[in-house]
């Protein structure tokens, strides 16, 4: 039912959400964990900042980064100068661009679970010997195992439904940036009803298992996190 | 010796002491609520920060503000049991243990591990996971984590105050068996007065973030002039053994520097240490000796201290042998028996509770 360019562009999707979804974890993790515990006066800015894409229409932030990314951009200079070229219509581009974008799905899941981890915890794991670096892998990671949970599948889920900053700054290049969500748009476009089905039933049933997974996870929380 | 001196300052709040506390038994940290007992566990396990802090263990120093020296919380070798048993969740209680033993330094010595679950009473829940546990369990485990890092000192945060009385009831015997057992200093927060007594070598009334007394509990208890002697919980301790038992009239006999005393039959070996706790309220003071008297423990004293206590009440502090004695009787018995300091009189214990055993 599924044609090869179809399959084609529902590997690449997964590779792009993979990725993101990595790199917003990587970054994600020690933001949150400072949004949650500090008392600067940046942490509303901050916070402001990450969940800037929960509100702006993606073409907005698609444009903003085209233009950061290209030629003229401070992103774009940056890239040429070390090398790597232009960002625009590339998938490292459309990387770049999922992360900023998904960023807050992936954030504010950890931030809660988070500030839900009293501080008594961090201080048990310090009169049991364990540095702060060491607490945070052994004993908060563990306690906010179902932010984290939340963050990936939303991260993921999110990054695999966007489209409108893909358009912007990656296009619609077959094998490097026409991912699933532009790939029903192409069908549609062309009046490939069948074809446009069979990708958007692929996308429902995978986000409703998503999100079915996700509150059945947390229907069953451990008492012993609060 | 191990001494503590710190000074914080959160503004409604302070903490000002300097403490030298002995090297071995309990010191009981007793106070009402904000009285700094807590804070002061905190600065000495290095969790709350002071301004001005002197720290000195087993002639080591752990923190001095004025030579810069801050002992991160991981490397002091302590024991630290908090109100709630703080048991991680997502870890088996042998893991919840193991946990400070896998990051202790390769220097340190091994506790004991199989003698310390035993003697907490924990072999049967090693394989569980914490929310399967009662409170007391809990505790113990906690209790059993703290001590299997061998630690240099060890501190408890009011280990009992959220447990429900027969749950206190249930871990106590298990604290007095380690008060007797443990080579190392106890600080134990508390302000339950019931488990001062049972539990005390030494204590440290605190009021305000001050130090009011220090010494040790007999001595600190039998001071008139704190508020402590004027309550109608005001109480001595005694330390005694066990001397005699008296099997047709189901009584046991303990014996001091001094005298002795009847009590109720007690389940223990002779030679054993009994703690016993004589109210204030239940000690009435003669001139002579009665002849002819229902009460069975009338004893010499010598009249120490007299105070003047508010409705109409006097505290008199009297010495009995070697034991410290306070008795709380009317203004008017002081008149009418013209009761002075130094003076050789005879005391009527009505009543005494053991603490122990």
């Amino acid at each position: 039912m599924l044609s090869a360019s179809d399959l084609d562009t529902l590997l690449l999707t997964l590779k792009l959400a993979s990725l993101a979804t990595l790199i917003m974890l990587l970054i994600g993790t020690p933001l949150a964990w400072w949004l949650s515990r500090t008392q600067s006066a940046w942490k509303g800015v901050i916070n402001a900042i990450v969940a800037l894409p929960l509100v702006l229409p993606p073409t907005v932030l698609g444009f903003y980064l085209l233009l950061a990314l290209g030629p003229h951009g401070a992103i774009g200079q940056l890239t040429r100068w070390l090398g790597i070229g232009g960002l625009p219509f590339t998938f490292a581009g459309l990387v770049l661009a999922s992360v900023l974008y998904s960023l807050p799905f992936v954030v504010q899941p950890l931030q809660t679970a988070f500030a839900a981890i009293d501080q008594r915890w961090l201080d048990t794991a310090a009169t049991l010997r364990a540095s702060r670096l060491d607490s945070f892998f052994s004993v908060i990671l563990p306690l906010a195992k179902h932010g984290f949970l939340s963050a990936s599948v939303l991260g993921f889920a999110h990054t695999v439904g966007e489209f409108g900053v893909v358009l912007m700054v990656g296009g619609n290049i077959p094998d490097q940036t026409r991912v699933v969500s532009v790939q029903i748009y192409n069908h549609v476009e062309a009046l490939e009803y069948g074809q446009a089905h069979g990708l958007a039933a692929v996308l429902l049933v995978f986000s409703f298992s998503v999100l079915l997974v996700l509150y059945s996870v947390n229907h069953k929380r451990w008492d012993g996190l609060r | 010796m191990m001494r503590c001196q710190f000074q914080v300052d959160y503004g409604s709040f302070q903490l000002a002491l300097d403490l030298s506390l002995p090297n071995r038994g309990v010191t009981v940290l007793f106070g009402d609520s904000g009285s700094g007992k807590t804070s002061l566990l905190r600065c000495i396990a290095g969790l709350q920060t002071a301004q001005s802090a002197h720290l000195e263990i087993n002639g080591k120093l752990w923190q001095d503000s004025d030579q810069g020296v801050f002992l991160p919380p991981h490397h002091r070798p302590l024991g630290y049991v908090f109100q709630q048993a703080n048991l991680f969740p997502h870890l088996t209680v042998a893991e919840n243990i193991q946990f400070g033993i896998k990051r202790l330094d390769k220097s340190t010595a091994k506790a004991n591990l199989d003698e310390l679950i035993a003697l907490l009473g924990i072999k049967d829940l090693l394989n569980r996971l914490p929310d399967k546990l009662s409170g007391g369990e809990q505790q113990r485990v906690a209790i059993a984590r703290a001590l299997a890092l061998n630690p240099e000192i060890l501190l408890m945060d009011e280990p009992l105050a959220a447990l429900d009385f027969k749950r206190k009831q249930e871990i106590l015997p298990y604290l007095q068996n380690l008060q007797q057992r443990l080579e190392i200093p106890v600080l134990y927060v508390t302000h339950s007065l019931q488990e001062m007594l049972q539990l005390a070598n030494h204590i440290v009334l605190m009021n305000q973030g001050k130090v009011e007394a220090f010494g040790s509990l007999a001595q600190v208890l039998s001071r008139i002039d704190l508020p402590l002697a004027k309550q109608r919980e005001a109480c001595s301790v005694w330390h005694t053994v066990l001397s005699a038992h008296d099997a047709e009239y189901q009584l046991s006999e303990v014996s001091f520097n001094g005298g002795h005393l009847h009590l109720p039959s007690l389940n223990a070996e002779l030679g054993s240490a009994v703690r016993v706790q004589i109210y204030a309220r239940d000690v009435s003071i003669c001139l002579e000796k009665p002849q002819a008297s229902s009460i069975l423990n009338v004893l010499p004293a010598i009249i120490e201290q007299i105070s003047d206590a508010d409705g109409g009440q006097t505290v008199v502090q009297l010495r009995v042998g070697d034991q410290a004695l306070l008795a709380h009787i009317t203004s008017k018995s002081k008149q009418l028996l013209g009761l002075i300091e130094g003076m050789a009189v005879y005391v009527q214990i009505k009543g005494s509770s053991v603490l122990n055993g």
